[in-house]
C-alpha cells in the first residue's frame, strides 16, 4: 500500500469520525435532542457498567428487609423478597439492552437480505415478500408472542425470536423502496451500462445511501423492543425468576403493589426513561439528517 | 380621471424578510386598471407577478412587509384594510382564477358545494344560489350542469376544471377579475378555447381583468392595457398595440424577439436572452437589467432609471432608449 | 361501490382462511405428538388414540383444515378442552367486553387526539405546537401496560378514586366506572399516534393550491379550517385507526391482564398458558375476523369519505 492509499484512508476514517462528532453536535443543540442523548447515554452507562453501579447482589434473598422503603442502604427500596431493587433494575437494563441491540441486529441484517431480494428480484417473490410483510406488521404481536411461547416456552431466547420475527418487517420494507427507486434511477442504469456488477452496485451505492435512514429507524425501533422485552417478561413469557427483567419487576411490584408501590415505581421509571431518551434521541436524528421533516421549514 | 380606473396600484414596495436579509421582491411598483379593461402583465418567473397579486387580493405570506405603497379599489386603500375587510372584498368584489386546474379545487367537496360556499355573504335563498352557480356553468361552457354539479373535480378534465374555476369567480360579478396565468397549464387547443369564452364573459359582464401570463400570444389577442415587469420592477407599460408595435424597454424588444411566434424563417437556434435574472437579495444600484442589456452605458449601472414617459400612456424605465425615442 | 364492498369481503374471507391455515398447520408442525400437545401429557394413550380418531387427526393435514374451516363456517368453533363447553359460547362471552374497552379507548383518543393535531398545525411552532410534539411523543414512547400500572398505583391504590379490578357488579355505572382506567390505558397512546398524524397531515393539506383559492374566495376562516382542510387532513387517520386494531388487541390483553377485566385478550393469555387449544383457534380466529372486519370497515368508510377512491376501481 503505497503513504498516499494509506493517507486516503485515514483521511476517509477521520472524516467519518468528524461527520459523527458534527452530528452529535447538531443533535446536542437541540433541546429534545439534548436530553435524548442524555438520557441514552446514562441508561448506556448505568447497564454496561451494572456491575459495577450495583450495591448488592440482584437475587440475593432477605426477607426481613421486605418492601423496604428507598434508604441509602436500598437506593430503590427491596422487593417481597428483600432484594435490592436498585441492583436488579440495573440488570434488568443491561437485558434490555442486549436483547434489543441483538434482536434489532439479526433482523436488521435479515430484513436487510430480504428487502434487497424484493427489490431486485423478480416481481412475484417481491409481492410475496410485501404480502408476508404486510400481514405480519399487522398481526397483533401479543397474540403472536403468545402463539410462539405456546410452541417453544418462555425464556430471553423465545423473546428474541418473536422480536426479530415482528421486526423484519419494517426494515424489509425500507430497503426494498430504497432498492426499487435505486434500481430505476438515472445514475444506476448508466452504471449498469458500463457493467458495473450487481455487489458493486449493492456496495458502493445502495448500501450508504441506506445506512443512514436504517439507523435511524433502528433508533427509533429500540424503544419499541424494550417495550416488547417488558411486555412479554411482565406477562410471564420472558425471562424465568429469578433473572431480573425490568418487566419480571414490574410483574413482582404488580402484585404486590397494596404493600408497597416501590417496586412499581422503580421498575417502571428505567423503562420510561429509557423509551423516552431512545425517541427523543430518534426523532432529533431524523429532524437533522432529513430537513424537509423540520418543523421549522 | 380616478374614478374610470377601478384599480390604482402607486408606488409599490414588497418586501420578504428572510434569515439572508430582505428580498425586494416589487420595487416603485405604479399599475392601474381602467374600467372595464383588460390589463396584461408580462414576466418571466420571479419578476414579482405571484407577490403582485398576493398583494392585491391580500394573502402575502407572513414573512411580508409592504414598505410604501397605495392600493386604491373601489375608492379605498386596499392595504388599509383589516383582514375582515379584505374578506368582505375577495370573492365578491376581487375575485381570482389560479395557475393549475388541477389542484384548485378542493378534492372531496363537489364543485356544487363549493361554488355556494363562495356565496354565503349572498342573501338570497339556497336554490337561488344553485340556480345562479349551473348557469354561471352553463355560460362557461360545461355541458349538462344541472347533473353535473354534484360531481367531484377528479370527474372533469383539465380544461372543464379552469372552465368550473371561471364559473367560480365570476358567478358573484366582482368588479375585477384577476386571472393568474390562467392557461399555463392547459394546451394549446383548450387554450383558445378558454381565452375566447373569457373574452366572451367579460364583454357581457364589463368587469375589469388583470391578466398575468408569459405567453405573448394570449396577451396580445386579449388585453387592452400591458406591463411588462422584470426582476421586481415595471420595466414598460402602455397600451397593447404600443408594446407589441412599438417596444421600447430593452427587455420587451428581446421578449418579443424571443417569442417563438415571432421567428419568420426556420433556425436550428432559439434566440435567448443570455445571462440570468438578478437575485433579489442582491440588487445592483443601477439599472436592473443591465448586465443584459445591449444598449447599456456605464451611467446605466450608476444610477437606478426612473420609469418615464415616451409617448401617450406608454412609459418605459430606460434613459437610453426614452432620450432616443423622444429626440 | 357495490362491487368494491363485495371484493373487499371475498379479500377478507380469504385472509382469514389463510391465517386459520397457517395457525393450524403451526400447531401441528410442534415437534412431537400433536395430541399429546393438545390433550397434555396427564392423558392416557386409549384416551389419545380416542381423540385421534375423532378429532380426524389420522386425516392428512390439509383434509383437517378443511374440516375445520368447514365446523368454522357452519359457527362450530370446537369444545374447550377442559370445561366441555363450547368454545363459541366461552369466547362471544368475553368479546363484547374487549370491544367496549377498545371502542371507548379509541374513543377518547380521538375526541382529544384530532383537535390536538388540529390545534397544532393551525398554531403551527408556536408554544402549543411544541408542547403537543413534546406530549404526543411522549404518550407514543410509554408502553401501555405501564400507563396501566400506574394509572391503579395513583388513581386506585394511593387516591382511591376509581376501581382497581374487574368489570363492576352488573350495574351500568359501576361497569362505566370500572372502564375509566381501562380505557385511558388503552387510549393514551392513540392520542400520541392520531395528534402527530392529524398535525403532519393538515399542514400538508394547508400547503396545497386549493386551500390558498378557498382563502382567496374569501371563505370564513374557521370554514377553511374545518370543511376545506381538516376533513381532509382526517382520512389518513381513518386508515390508521382501521390497521391499528392489531395494537389495539395488544393493548386489551395487558389491560385486561394488569385491570383483571374479562375480555378476549386474557382469555387468550389465560388459554395459552394452560394449552387449552380449541380455545386458542376459536379465539385467534375471532379475532383475525375482527381485524380483517375493521380493516374494510376502514377502507369502506374511507371510500365514502373521499369521492377520489370510488371510482378508481
Amino acid at each position: 500500500m503505497s503513504n498516499l492509499v494509506i493517507l486516503q484512508k485515514i483521511q476517509r476514517i477521520s472524516g467519518a469520525w468528524h461527520g459523527l462528532f458534527r452530528t452529535v453536535q447538531r443533535v446536542a443543540h437541540e433541546p429534545l435532542g439534548a436530553l435524548g442523548l442524555f438520557l441514552v447515554v446514562f441508561v448506556l452507562i448505568s447497564a454496561i457498567g451494572a456491575d459495577w453501579w450495583s450495591t448488592h447482589e440482584p437475587n440475593q434473598i432477605n426477607v426481613r428487609a421486605a418492601f423496604a422503603s428507598p434508604s441509602l442502604e436500598h437506593f430503590l427500596g427491596t422487593d417481597q423478597l428483600g432484594r435490592d431493587i436498585f441492583s436488579r433494575v440495573l440488570v434488568g437494563g443491561q437485558i434490555a439492552l442486549k436483547v434489543s441491540l441483538i434482536s434489532i441486529g439479526v433482523a436488521l441484517l435479515i430484513g436487510l437480505t430480504l428487502g434487497l431480494i424484493a427489490g431486485f428480484g423478480p416481481r412475484w417473490v417481491d409481492n410475496i415478500l410485501m404480502l408476508l410483510f404486510d400481514s405480519v406488521r399487522s398481526f397483533p404481536t401479543v397474540m403472536f408472542a403468545l402463539a410462539v411461547v405456546t410452541l417453544f416456552g418462555p425464556s430471553l431466547t423465545t423473546i428474541m425470536i418473536i422480536v426479530i420475527v415482528t421486526q423484519i418487517p419494517i426494515y424489509g420494507r425500507m430497503v426494498r423502496s430504497q432498492t426499487l427507486a435505486l434500481k430505476n434511477s438515472e445514475f444506476i442504469l448508466t452504471e449498469r451500462a458500463i457493467g458495473a456488477g450487481f455487489f458493486r452496485i449493492i456496495f458502493v451505492h445502495m448500501l450508504p445511501n441506506v445506512i443512514g435512514p436504517l439507523l435511524i429507524l433502528a433508533s427509533m425501533d429500540i424503544p419499541f423492543v424494550i417495550t416488547i422485552e417488558a411486555g412479554l417478561s411482565f406477562l410471564g413469557m420472558g425471562v424465568r425468576p429469578p433473572t431480573p427483567s425490568w418487566g419480571t419487576i414490574l410483574n413482582d411490584g404488580y402484585s404486590y403493589i397494596y404493600n408497597s408501590p416501590w417496586p412499581v415505581i422503580a421498575g417502571g421509571i428505567p423503562v420510561i426513561l429509557t423509551t423516552l431518551g431512545f425517541t427523543f434521541l430518534g426523532e432529533s436524528l431524523r429532524d437533522v439528517f432529513d430537513p424537509k421533516l423540520r418543523k421549522d421549514a | 380621471m380616478a374614478s374610470a380606473n377601478i384599480l390604482e396600484i402607486t408606488n409599490l414596495n414588497v418586501g420578504f424578510v428572510t434569515e439572508r436579509g430582505t428580498l425586494k421582491a416589487l420595487r416603485d411598483v405604479d399599475l392601474t386598471i381602467p374600467n372595464g379593461a383588460i390589463v396584461g402583465v408580462v414576466g418571466e418567473s420571479g419578476c414579482g407577478k405571484s407577490t403582485l397579486i398576493n398583494s392585491i387580493i391580500g394573502l402575502l405570506a407572513n414573512n411580508a412587509q409592504v414598505t410604501s405603497g397605495a392600493m386604491i379599489f373601489e375608492g379605498s386603500d386596499l392595504l388599509s384594510k383589516s383582514e375582515q375587510e379584505l374578506r368582505a372584498i375577495r370573492g365578491q368584489r376581487i375575485s381570482m382564477v389560479s395557475q393549475d386546474p388541477m389542484t384548485a379545487l378542493n378534492p372531496i367537496l363537489s364543485i356544487g358545494t363549493q361554488m355556494i360556499d363562495i356565496q354565503y355573504r349572498n342573501a338570497s335563498s339556497r336554490d337561488e344560489k344553485r340556480a345562479r352557480s349551473i348557469n354561471m356553468l352553463s355560460r362557461v361552457g360545461i355541458p349538462d350542469p344541472e347533473t353535473r354539479f354534484n360531481d367531484y373535480p377528479h370527474q372533469f378534465s383539465g380544461g372543464m376544471r379552469q372552465r368550473i374555476a371561471i364559473a367560480m369567480a365570476l358567478q358573484v360579478e366582482p368588479t375585477l377579475l384577476i386571472a393568474d396565468e390562467p392557461t399555463t397549464a392547459l394546451d394549446a387547443t383548450l387554450e383558445v378555447q378558454i381565452i375566447r369564452r373569457l373574452n366572451d364573459l367579460q364583454q357581457n359582464m364589463g368587469c375589469s381583468i388583470l391578466f398575468v401570463s408569459h405567453h405573448l400570444g394570449v396577451i396580445a389577442e386579449l388585453c387592452d392595457y400591458v406591463v411588462v415587469m422584470y426582476g421586481g420592477e415595471v420595466v414598460e407599460q402602455g397600451s397593447v398595440r404600443d408594446i407589441f408595435h412599438r417596444a421600447s424597454h430593452p427587455y420587451t424588444q428581446k421578449l418579443l424577439e424571443c417569442d417563438p411566434a415571432s421567428i419568420a424563417q426556420a433556425t436550428h437556434s432559439l434566440p435567448t436572452i443570455p445571462g440570468e435574472v438578478p437575485n433579489l437579495d442582491e440588487l445592483p444600484s443601477g439599472c436592473i437589467f443591465f448586465d443584459r442589456c445591449d444598449h447599456s452605458y456605464d451611467s446605466c449601472q450608476r444610477s437606478h432609471p426612473r420609469i418615464e414617459q415616451i409617448e401617450a400612456g406608454h412609459w418605459i424605465r430606460c434613459p437610453v432608449l426614452a432620450q432616443q425615442q423622444t429626440s | 361501490m357495490l362491487f368494491y364492498f363485495i371484493k373487499r369481503v371475498c379479500l377478507g374471507i380469504l385472509t382469514i382462511t389463510v391465517a386459520v391455515s397457517v395457525l393450524y398447520t403451526m400447531i401441528h408442525l410442534v415437534p412431537g405428538d400433536p395430541v399429546k400437545t393438545i390433550l397434555g401429557p396427564r392423558a392416557s394413550p386409549e384416551i389419545q388414540a380416542q381423540i385421534r380418531e375423532k378429532m380426524g387427526l389420522n386425516d392428512p393435514l390439509p383434509v383437517q383444515i378443511v374440516r375445520f374451516l368447514g365446523n368454522v363456517a357452519q359457527g362450530d368453533l370446537g369444545q374447550d378442552v377442559f370445561k366441555r363447553k363450547s368454545v363459541n359460547t366461552i369466547v362471544f362471552e368475553q368479546l363484547p367486553h374487549t370491544i367496549y374497552l377498545v371502542l371507548s379507548g379509541i374513543g377518547w383518543a380521538i375526541l382529544i387526539g384530532i383537535p390536538l393535531g388540529c390545534f397544532a398545525a393551525v398554531f403551527q411552532n408556536s408554544l402549543i405546537d411544541r408542547i403537543v410534539g413534546i406530549l404526543s411523543v411522549s404518550c407514543i414512547a410509554i408502553p401501555t401496560f405501564l400507563v396501566a400500572i400506574y394509572s391503579v398505583l395513583l388513581f386506585a391504590v394511593t387516591l382511591k378514586w376509581l376501581p382497581a379490578i374487574g368489570a363492576g357488579d352488573g350495574s351500568l355505572l359501576s361497569y362505566i366506572r370500572h372502564l375509566v382506567l381501562p380505557a385511558f390505558a388503552v387510549g393514551l397512546g392513540w392520542v400520541g399516534y392520531l395528534a402527530r398524524l392529524v398535525r403532519a397531515s393538515m399542514l400538508e393539506v394547508m400547503g396545497e393550491a386549493h386551500v390558498r383559492t378557498a382563502r382567496a374566495f374569501g371563505l370564513k376562516e374557521q370554514t377553511v379550517v374545518f370543511k376545506y382542510i381538516l376533513r381532509l387532513a382526517i382520512l389518513p387517520t381513518i386508515t390508521l385507526i382501521g390497521m391499528g386494531i392489531g395494537i389495539l388487541l395488544s393493548s386489551a390483553v395487558f389491560t385486561e391482564i394488569v385491570f383483571a377485566r374479562p375480555g378476549i385478550g386474557r382469555l387468550i393469555y389465560e388459554a395459552v398458558t394452560s394449552r387449552n387449544y380449541p380455545v386458542v383457534m376459536g379465539s385467534v380466529l375471532v379475532t383475525t375476523v375482527l381485524f380483517v372486519v375493521s380493516t374494510t370497515f376502514a377502507d369502506l368508510i374511507n371510500a365514502i369519505v373521499d369521492p377520489r377512491l370510488r371510482t378508481k376501481d
